[in-house]
Formats: structure tokens, C-alpha cells, sequence
């Protein structure tokens, strides 16, 4: 792996009032990767993501995008310098159509020739969003408006795109569509992310390498093949049920990390 | 004919209501605040304008001093924002309305001890022409006030559906937390809303101080503007601009049906039918807020 980090953390905390969030966290995102973040919830994925799109604040560490430091800067200079965050919760202007909510995507950009070539390939891979650029984006279903998130986020032309819980509240079928258009998009146009899932299995497996989250902090990292075949994942994130020799299951022992 | 004339006196009234309601609509929209004291910002606009035009003050010409009252007024609101509003940040609605209501109050007293609390009129070129359209008398300054509100409302309604920033504001109105990840810089747009809104009310100041005379304490008829706005919905800008001339129709009407003093009552007794039969404005754009 020779790729240059596009995006590097160090030890970064950040705190809700007095509850530290983010205990100190170090990761790095290489040139074209797909990087996933696991953990429970209430382990900090989310708040390390607005950490890192400078929604929230932190209070220690550093954050750099190819080199420049990012971590004192505004959300929206932020996303000038190419790192956009989809957020999760399909955080959509509901009053807006389908077509001004992707537009509004480009709003750091000024390049009009880029944004139009962007505006075709967006909706090359999001049809559905074409077939309803007219309606009000309120007015979609969860799956479509998910689609939309990620369809405005990819109009800022990002360098790096966080991802937060694409499958929340989705069908299956629906999961495994966004995570195809994902990895497509991830080989076809280059872009790079950084994914917070829940779903460990689907997001193991479009992902290069993956960190395990915990109480603020992270606890295990790996190539995303590495991970899949660890045995402490397979029990406590892909629910792989396996009988010790005692007959107790393996989620009352100690993962080996603790 | 009778009727007719009350129509266009109560058009002309309406119209200005109409602004100020706008200005309540634009930034409680955007920011999610109610500024209080919109009628005062309209007042201090006519004030401003009176004292770039009138001979006694600066004596400016007319089409220099409107462009730079407006001005004026805009930045008076983008700072307004900037120094003082934002400060208050997290902080519970009440205490934005609280802030506002106070602003209110400096800002008359204020105007009151730089330029007297007589009631002035703003001198325009316009001043004392009529026209007389098929038996109805019109004042020249009525038709400026209804054609430049008609061209402003027309204006803002395309700014909010065309033009880059218009719907920014719109999206950080909708998502604020939407807004600033898909990069919009929320608090400066907030503050080019509090221009707009200052911008607004030297327009209404202006038309308002055209027509009649003016007093500090003239700010006030913002309660009015502001039972427009709610029948108008409270988040539609063609809305608010509706609910100001429904209320300037009623006045003359009611002033010329019912005993004197009763007519002052008739916008409110209107805005309390709209909330029990309509609770949500003739014109309501607002969503239920998903939980």
C-alpha cells in the first residue's frame, strides 16, 4: 500500500459538555480506499465524523487533509477543501425538490462545467432521483431519500466522503443496493471514504480496511479481510454463533481486547 | 364611489403591513427568531430617509438618499445580528423575543432624542400629485406604495426560487444542521437574512413615511404587521403580503361601519378567527415536523 493519506487523525477528543465523546482517536484514510469504523451505538462513530467535518468542535488532536490541518477550521470551509459528510438520519431540505436538494450539494463549487458533468453523473447512478427531481424531497421514501443524501454529498465533488449509517431503518434489498452503488462509485469515480456502519458485514465487505470503536476509542484495527476472519468480530459484530468447550456462548467471555 | 376609495386607502396600508410582515416571515424562517421589533427597523428606515432627504436635515436628492437608506438599513441589520443576536445562541426562544421587544423600545427612544418626537414627513417628488382614474382619486404616493410593493414581493419571490443564495437561505431555514454539511455557511447566511429584513423595512419605512407623517413611535403598528404575518401563515412570503392587505382592507371598513374605537379591534378579532378556523395561516407552507 504505497497511497498517500488523504485524511489523517490524531489523537483527537471531543466532548459533549462534560462527557468526553472521543477518547483520543488515531486513524488514517489512504488515496481510494474504502475505511470502515464498527462499534455499538453510543461508541462514538457518529460523534468522531462531526468531529472530523468540523460540525462539533474538538478539543484536542489533529485532523489533516492531504497535509493541511483541518481541525480549527468552519464546517463549510471544511467542505471547500473537498471532505463532505453525508450524515445519517437522511438529513434532507424537506421543503426543497429533489433537484434543488442535489444542486445545493455543489453550493462550495463555482466550476460550472464541473458541476453539470457531476450533475449527469450523479443521476446516472441515482435514476430514481431524476425520475423525481420535481417533487418536494420530503415527499420520498427512506431508501430515496438516503439516496439523495449521498447524491448531494458526491455534488461537492469531494476528495473524501464520510458516510454515516447509509442502511439505517432500510430493507435488505435496499442495503445491499446503496452498498453496490457505493463500491461502484468508489471504483469508477475514485472516491475515497471514510464508512460508519453497524452493519459489520456488509461493510466489511466493500471495505479495504476497518477500526473497531468502543467507549470513545479505538480498539482494533485491520484489513478488512483480516477483520472478517477475526474470530472476536465474528462473534460480537457478525453474529457468528460458536459453542465453546464449556457450552458457554462467546459473548459472556472477555473480548481480547479488554 | 365611496367604496371604491376605501379599497385603494386600505390597499395602500395593507401594502405597507404587507412589508413588514415580510420581514417577520423572512427572518423567523431563516433563523427561527421573531424580530420584535420589525416595526421599529421600519420606522428608523423612514427616519434615516427623512433625515437624508428632508430640506431642513441633509437635503439630498430623493433617488440618491432611498438607495442609500436602504443600504443603510441593511447593514444596520446584518450588524444587529452579528453584535448582539447571535450572542444568544442556544439560549431558549423566549429570550430572542425579549431581546427584540428591547430593541424596539431603544430604537424609538433613540430615534425619539435625535430627531424629536414630532411627527414628520418624508418629502418626495411625488408629494400632493393625483390622478384621477375613472372618478376614483388616487394619490400619487399610493400608487408608488402599491406598485413597489407588488415589484418588491415579485423580486424576493424569484430571489428565494432562483438565485443561489436565496435558497440557501431557504435550506438553512428547512435543516440547519443539513446546511452546514453540505457546506453553506449557516451564521453568515443568518446575518444576510437580518440585512434582507433591515432592507425590507426601509422599504416599508419609506412608502409608510411617504403617505402620512411619522413618529417614533409609529414602530408600534409592527403588531399589526405582525397578526398580518400570522394570517398569512407565518412562513409564506406571498402569504404575509396577503394577510397585510386583508388588514388594511378591514381598517378603512371597520372605521366606516362600526363606532368609533371599535375598528382598531377588527385585525386582531381577524387573526383570532384564522387561529381557531386555521390555526396553521391561509397560506401554510409548514411541514409537520416529522418525529
Amino acid at each position: 500500500m504505497s497511497a498517500t493519506a488523504v485524511l489523517q487523525v490524531e489523537n483527537l477528543e471531543a466532548y459533549y459538555g462534560p462527557i468526553m465523546a472521543i477518547r483520543g482517536v488515531s486513524l488514517e484514510v489512504r488515496q481510494g480506499q474504502i475505511v470502515t469504523i464498527l462499534g455499538a451505538n453510543g461508541a462514538g462513530k457518529t460523534t468522531l465524523l462531526k468531529t472530523i467535518s468540523g460540525v462539533m468542535s474538538a478539543a484536542k488532536g489533529t485532523i489533516h487533509m492531504n497535509g493541511q490541518p483541518i481541525h480549527r477550521s468552519e464546517a463549510d470551509a471544511i467542505v471547500k477543501q473537498g471532505l463532505v459528510h453525508v450524515p445519517e438520519g437522511r438529513e434532507i431540505f424537506p421543503l426543497l425538490s429533489v433537484a434543488e436538494n442535489v444542486e445545493i450539494g455543489a453550493y462550495s463549487r463555482s466550476d460550472k462545467g464541473g458541476i453539470a458533468r457531476d450533475l449527469e453523473m450523479v443521476y446516472s447512478y441515482f435514476p430514481i432521483l431524476g425520475e423525481r427531481a420535481k417533487q418536494a424531497a420530503g415527499t420520498l421514501s427512506g431508501g430515496q431519500q438516503q439516496m439523495l443524501a449521498i447524491a448531494r454529498g458526491l455534488m461537492a465533488a469531494p476528495k473524501v466522503m464520510l458516510l454515516d449509517e447509509p442502511s439505517l431503518g432500510l430493507s435488505p434489498i435496499l442495503v445491499e443496493e446503496i452498498f453496490v452503488i457505493l463500491k461502484r462509485l468508489n471504483e469508477e469515480q475514485k472516491v475515497t471514504m471514510l464508512l460508519v456502519e453497524q452493519n459489520a458485514r456488509v461493510a466489511l465487505e466493500v471495505a479495504d480496511y476497518g477500526y473497531v470503536m468502543e467507549l470513545g476509542g479505538i480498539v482494533m484495527s485491520d484489513e478488512a479481510v483480516v477483520l472478517q476472519n477475526s474470530k472476536d468480530i465474528q462473534a460480537f459484530y457478525l453474529g457468528v454463533r460458536e459453542q465453546t468447550e464449556r457450552g458457554t456462548r462467546r459473548w459472556k467471555q472477555r473480548k481480547t481486547w479488554r | 364611489m365611496d367604496i371604491m376609495q376605501l379599497v385603494v386607502s386600505g390597499l395602500a396600508n395593507g401594502c405597507v403591513y404587507g412589508l413588514i410582515a415580510l420581514g417577520f416571515v423572512l427572518i423567523y424562517k431563516a433563523t427561527e427568531a421573531v424580530n420584535f421589533a420589525q416595526g421599529d427597523f421600519m420606522m428608523l428606515g423612514a427616519f434615516i430617509t427623512i433625515w437624508l432627504v428632508n430640506a431642513e436635515y441633509m437635503g439630498l436628492n430623493f433617488w440618491v438618499a432611498v438607495p442609500i437608506a436602504i443600504v443603510m438599513m441593511g447593514i444596520f441589520g446584518y450588524l444587529l445580528d452579528v453584535l448582539v443576536v447571535r450572542r444568544l445562541f442556544g439560549q431558549p426562544q423566549i429570550a430572542v423575543v425579549i431581546l427584540t421587544i428591547a430593541i424596539g423600545f431603544v430604537l424609538r427612544f433613540a430615534v425619539g432624542a435625535i430627531w424629536t418626537h414630532e411627527p414628520q414627513l418624508l418629502e418626495t417628488p411625488f408629494a400632493g400629485g393625483i390622478a384621477n382614474v375613472g372618478g376614483i382619486v388616487l394619490g400619487y404616493e399610493e400608487i408608488a406604495v402599491i406598485i413597489v410593493t407588488l415589484l418588491l414581493t415579485g423580486f424576493l419571490f424569484l430571489f428565494f426560487r432562483r438565485a443561489k443564495l436565496g435558497k440557501a437561505m431557504q435550506a438553512a431555514s428547512q435543516n440547519q444542521l443539513a446546511a452546514y454539511y453540505v457546506g453553506i455557511p449557516v451564521k453568515r447566511i443568518q446575518s444576510l437574512v437580518w440585512a434582507l429584513g433591515g432592507a425590507v423595512a426601509a422599504v416599508a419605512g419609506i412608502l409608510f413615511a411617504s403617505k402620512g407623517a411619522i413618529d417614533p413611535s409609529t414602530g408600534l403598528l409592527g403588531i399589526k404587521a405582525f397578526a398580518a404575518a400570522v394570517i398569512g401563515g407565518f412562513g409564506s412570503l406571498p402569504g404575509a403580503l396577503i394577510g397585510g392587505l386583508i388588514i388594511g382592507m378591514v381598517e378603512p371598513f371597520a372605521a366606516y361601519a362600526l363606532p368609533a374605537g371599535y375598528s382598531q379591534i377588527a385585525p386582531y378579532a381577524i387573526m383570532l378567527l384564522v387561529l381557531i378556523f386555521r390555526p396553521a395561516g391561509l397560506f401554510a407552507q409548514m411541514q409537520n415536523k416529522k418525529v
